[in-house]
């Protein structure tokens, strides 16, 4: 497996109105060909705003930090995002060799053009095709995602499909340019839970298929646990814990991510009660010292925790944890 | 153990809890602030208005015919010095001045003006002059004059009367009929507009065509119609109000539309519905919920109609459909500028113009910044 | 209907006109809730799960008389009044108002962002005329905001000076100031983050038991059902397909879209493999629905009679219901 995506350092500041704001803090991760990463957080955590700076998608007014390196490892040689500037430069990247599903796909599909229509002129943006062959490759691309009739469905517009139909067909538009890569950004939260174990599955064999990598955002901790082979979690901007999918949920250290997995209601244990994280997350404007955990951490240990941004320290392999309690045992031992 | 940590200084505390109990007019009036450009057009717009309204004060003479000048007729405008070959002084004055016509200079008057020591005519302030009412009350005193004979800033028109009487009073007349006109339109467009948004169904569908009936009409060929029906018997004051109620009777029609959507869209909020789930009145919910909504955009509306109602006054008057004399408006005091000889000649004539081009912009000017920071809910959504 | 049932639907149906259709003959109709019965004990914290177009929804609005009832009749007795919703006068319509409440999904589009928090919660006390002074008012308006764990001194903020979670306490305060007897929560928590989500369900649950109130708790999430209602019934496609004693119908589901439901709800063990049938195939269309049992278009089951008769519920046992022609066979 190559490595496919390399972000390091990520910082991402947006110049507002009411101040400077940190949304994404010293991220860093990698993707290999062929996984899927989870990015876990929930709202306020930045895990839209990092997955929009890989094509840096985020507003005029965000300004990127200048350790910021992200390299996507294509065919013909790594591309460095963060160089490229112009619209035409990015449009190289963006829908070509990089693609993006959202949450509401009555959002990503204008309401006046068919579907065919859509599809269509995104392949020919990034391809060299010609128009009937683009539409073949359309047809069969939805035939691929699982929609029936495919084309009859292509002459339809969006709003005459079902929600679970729209999001396949919107994987299949982001598909259709054979991306190395997809941002899959909250794609099943919208849907109902019969329809997401569906999408889940077809995400799961695309990969295997096409040998892409994605970034999975989401804040549902059980869809993660299905889909994703690895996954970072993050809380205020900042990664708090990242690893194998197996390892981070199943011995989860952080205490975020143990708050997180404590207060999700489970159906195995129907007797345990529901506990909540502590306190309210602190406003984007107000982050707190140190730790950006620190304020609501039930294992608080003191002024190290707010003074000091805690670094990663290996719990196994490749599972690592931000947090004071473990880089004191490091150097207990 | 939980560990609350405040890193945020009292003073951020405070403003912070000003932000959040900032009502929508406070947090309206902190945006509408920051924009240099409105703040600009509304100390412009108070400024002019007081001017109009308290025009026969800062004016020396009335602005009809009864104050001109039958001695200076057309004459150019005369603007105080401080200094002069003869020395400076401390207080400004204006020349006096000889006129002569004669065949040779094609009948048309010549000034001479005379620049001795002795033929200064120096200004005064707070000065006696012709009577005038104000509020009921007679007063004389005016702002300025001068010693001996009369001064003209913006110089006088064909039958002697004072350019700067005349459109310090022609603002005055315009905000009024302006002010109506939009009162008028504001009433009815909030009636049939709101009826219209918070019922829906049947009765929208035909207050719509009415509204778009109302539309269509022809604004000229209304207006000359209108001034062939009106008798010339009529005062001029009356000829002033009726101008003003028909352009109001026609110009509801874009605000009321924009009351329907935004009461269509509003009565259907969640916070609606919530009150209703109480047994909410109409009448509660229209008070409580929709009129406070849609407050700001009305205010931005009635703004921006402003300058609408002036310009079309000012047009009507110009083709002599509207205002005529003694009334004074922008638009009857063009009434007399279409001529070559003014054009050449008497330029002065054209300087009420810039007042109104600065009138109207700073209304616009106010409204666009109103319009900005109309809807501080806009972005709170997440 | 039992003595201590608080609310009761029977054959409750209601239905929508839509446009279009021939000139004459029937107009056609979206059947948002066909044929529903289910009776709510006092005191109890009743689930209704569905997905979209379950129904759910409109027929939690139903009982609380905000929306038609087409046909069927909801009856409710708290022990001092007895209406039946679909023919009452509009002083006991007033009345039912100060007896029954709705908490909103959307925490962002719940709360008038012209009012302060105070007044917000106070708007029923002053519409329904329940207090006759405002100092009575503040006592109740700061009773039920330090219940539900409001700040006192963030009464005279707007809301949009609060999170999400906070916006929705607030939501709550505000319905339960009048002290109603009968609460909807419609999707109460489904915008709300893991964390906060859990720390309403919790207010909720002690706010339940502390005033001693009915909740019925719509919600899509079954995990979260499963944790806090005493029963739950299952709607599809506006029926009711499945009802039962929470633990009953978590240990064992009888009717397939309930099974397929449980199976789908992904769990956090990454090697639990999904032995969950995976339903194919898309829900009918609302206005022209196939004869029979509506689940036949996805259901792995579906046999002769299911495409020609609609199931009626049947008693699997104490207080388990099943609409299904085959579940005693699927068991």
């Amino acid at each position: 497996m190559t490595r496919l995506l390399d972000v390091e350092n990520l910082t991402l500041d947006f110049d507002t109105d009411e101040g400077r704001i940190t949304a994404v803090d010293d991220v860093s991760f990698s993707l290999e060909a062929g996984e899927i990463m989870g990015l876990v957080g929930e709202s306020g955590s930045g895990k839209s705003v990092t997955a929009k700076a890989l094509m840096k998608l985020n507003a005029s007014n965000a300004i990127y930090g200048q350790n910021t390196k992200i390299s996507l490892n294509l065919a013909d040689g790594p591309v460095d995002i963060m160089s490229l500037r112009t619209a035409q430069e990015l449009q190289i990247v963006r829908g070509g060799a990089i693609s993006m599903i959202f949450q509401e796909p009555m959002a990503s599909f204008a309401p006046a053009i068919t579907i065919g229509a859509q599809m269509v002129e995104q392949l020919l943006i990034h391809t060299s095709m010609s128009a009937l062959k683009a539409q073949e490759v359309s047809i069969e691309m939805l035939n691929r995602v699982g929609i029936s009739d495919a084309s009859t469905r292509f002459k339809q517009y969006a709003f005459e499909l079902s929600g679970g139909m729209r999001q396949r067909a919107m994987i299949a538009m982001a598909l259709s340019t054979n991306p190395k890569l997809l941002i899959a950004d909250e794609p099943t939260t919208a849907l109902d839970v019969t329809i997401q174990a569906q999408v889940i599955d077809l995400m799961k064999d695309l990969v295997k298929d096409f040998g892409m990598g994605i970034v999975f955002i989401t804040h549902d901790l059980g869809v993660i646990a299905q889909t994703a082979d690895t996954v970072a979690v993050m809380y205020l901007g900042r990664v708090v814990e990242k690893g194998p999918v197996r390892q981070v949920i199943g011995n989860p250290s952080h205490p975020y991510t143990q708050g997180l997995i404590k207060a999700l209601p489970r159906l195995d244990d129907l007797d345990s009660p529901l506990t909540p994280i502590p306190g309210d997350i602190p406003s984007p404007l107000e982050r707190p010292n140190g730790c950006v955990f620190n304020t609501r951490c039930s294992q608080f240990l003191g002024s190290q925790c707010s003074g000091e941004i805690p670094k990663f320290t290996p719990i196994s392999h490749d599972h690592m944890v931000a947090c004071h309690i473990y880089q004191q045992d490091q150097k207990g031992t | 153990m939980t560990n609350i940590t405040n890193t945020v200084p009292a003073t951020n505390q405070k403003l912070k809890e000003a932000y959040f109990t900032a009502s929508q007019g406070q947090l309206i009036w902190q945006r509408f602030k920051q924009n240099k450009s409105a703040l600009a057009g509304a100390w412009v717009l108070i400024i002019l208005i007081l001017s109009g309204i308290f025009s026969p004060f800062l004016t020396p003479y009335d602005a009809s015919i009864a104050g001109r000048d039958k001695d200076y007729l057309n004459g150019a405008p005369q603007v105080p010095s401080f200094c002069d070959d003869n020395g400076c002084s401390l207080r400004p004055f204006i020349y006096s001045y000889e006129r002569t016509r004669s065949f040779k200079t094609n009948f048309r008057w010549v000034t001479e003006e005379k620049t001795d020591l002795e033929d200064r005519r120096y200004l005064t302030f707070f000065s006696k002059g012709m009577e005038y009412t104000f509020l009921g009350i007679k007063f004389d005193r005016h702002l300025y004059g001068v010693d001996e004979g009369q001064i003209h800033i913006f110089g006088t028109d064909s039958t002697g009367k004072d350019i700067f009487s005349r459109t310090l009073t022609a603002v005055n007349t315009s905000m009024a009929v302006g002010t109506i006109g939009v009162l008028i339109a504001f009433f009815l467009a909030l009636v049939i507009g709101g009826i219209s948004g918070y019922y829906g169904g049947k009765i929208d569908s035909v207050l719509q065509m009415v509204t778009d009936t109302v539309r269509t009409i022809p604004n000229i060929p209304l207006f000359m119609a209108l001034a062939a029906f009106v008798p010339d018997t009529w005062s001029s004051e009356e000829r002033f109000f009726f101008i003003s109620l028909v352009l109001g009777l026609i110009g509801w029609t874009t605000l009321a539309r924009r009351i329907r959507t935004h009461l269509l869209s509003e009565r259907n909020q969640e916070y609606v519905l919530a009150a209703q789930l109480c047994g909410a009145s109409p009448h509660h919910v229209i008070r409580r919920h929709l009129l406070p909504s849609f407050t700001s955009y009305i205010i931005v509306d009635l703004v921006i109609s402003f300058p609408y109602m002036i310009l079309s006054e000012t047009a009507l008057s110009f083709i002599g459909l509207g205002l005529k004399d003694p009334v004074n408006s922008l638009g009857v005091m063009l009434q007399n500028v279409t001529s070559a000889d003014v054009l050449l000649n008497y330029q002065w004539y054209f300087i009420p113009v810039i007042f109104f081009i600065v009138l109207v912009l700073a209304f616009v000017f106010v409204g666009d910044g109103l319009r900005d920071a109309a809807d501080p809910y806009a972005d709170t959504n997440k | 209907m039992k003595r201590d049932t608080l609310i009761s639907a029977n054959n409750v149906s209601v239905h929508y006109p839509i446009n279009g259709g021939k000139l004459l003959g029937p107009k056609p109709v979206v059947r948002a809730v066909e044929n529903v019965t289910l009776n709510i004990t006092k005191g109890s914290f009743f689930g209704l799960v569905g997905e979209s177009g379950s129904g759910k929804t409109t027929l939690g609005r139903a009982m609380l008389k905000a929306a038609p009832i087409t046909n069927g009749i909801v009856n409710f007795n708290d022990g001092e009044v007895n209406y039946s919703l679909s023919n009452m006068s509009s002083k006991e319509l007033k009345d039912y108002r100060t007896r029954s409440q709705l908490i909103f999904q959307d925490p962002y589009a719940a709360l008038s962002p012209r009012m302060t928090v105070r007044d917000i919660i106070a708007e029923p006390l002053e519409i329904m005329k329940l207090t006759s002074s405002r100092e009575e008012t503040d006592r109740r308006v700061r009773e039920i905001a330090a219940k539900c764990r409001l700040n006192l001194e963030h009464l005279r903020r707007f809301p949009h000076a609060f999170s999400g979670g906070q916006r929705q306490r607030i939501s709550i305060a505000r319905a339960l100031v009048s002290e109603p007897k009968f609460v909807v929560a419609d999707e109460s928590v489904a915008a709300l983050d893991v964390s906060i989500q859990a720390d309403v369900l919790n207010l909720l649950k002690e706010i339940q038991q502390e005033m001693g109130l009915t909740f019925l708790f719509i919600s899509h999430d079954l995990s979260v059902v499963a944790h806090i209602c005493d029963h739950v019934a299952v709607m599809y496609f506006g029926r009711l397909v499945e009802t039962a004693p929470t633990r009953e119908l978590f240990n064992n589901p009888c009717h397939p879209y309930t099974k397929a439901l449980l199976s789908a709800i992904p769990s956090l063990d990454p090697d639990a493999k999904n032995l969950a049938q995976k339903l194919e195939g898309e829900i009918p269309s609302p206005t022209n629905p196939p004869p029979g049992c509506k689940f036949q278009t996805r259901c792995p089951h579906a046999i002769d009679i299911c495409r020609r008769d609609e199931p009626q519920l049947e008693s699997v046992g104490v207080e388990h219901n099943v609409a299904c022609h085959r579940w005693q066979e699927l068991m």
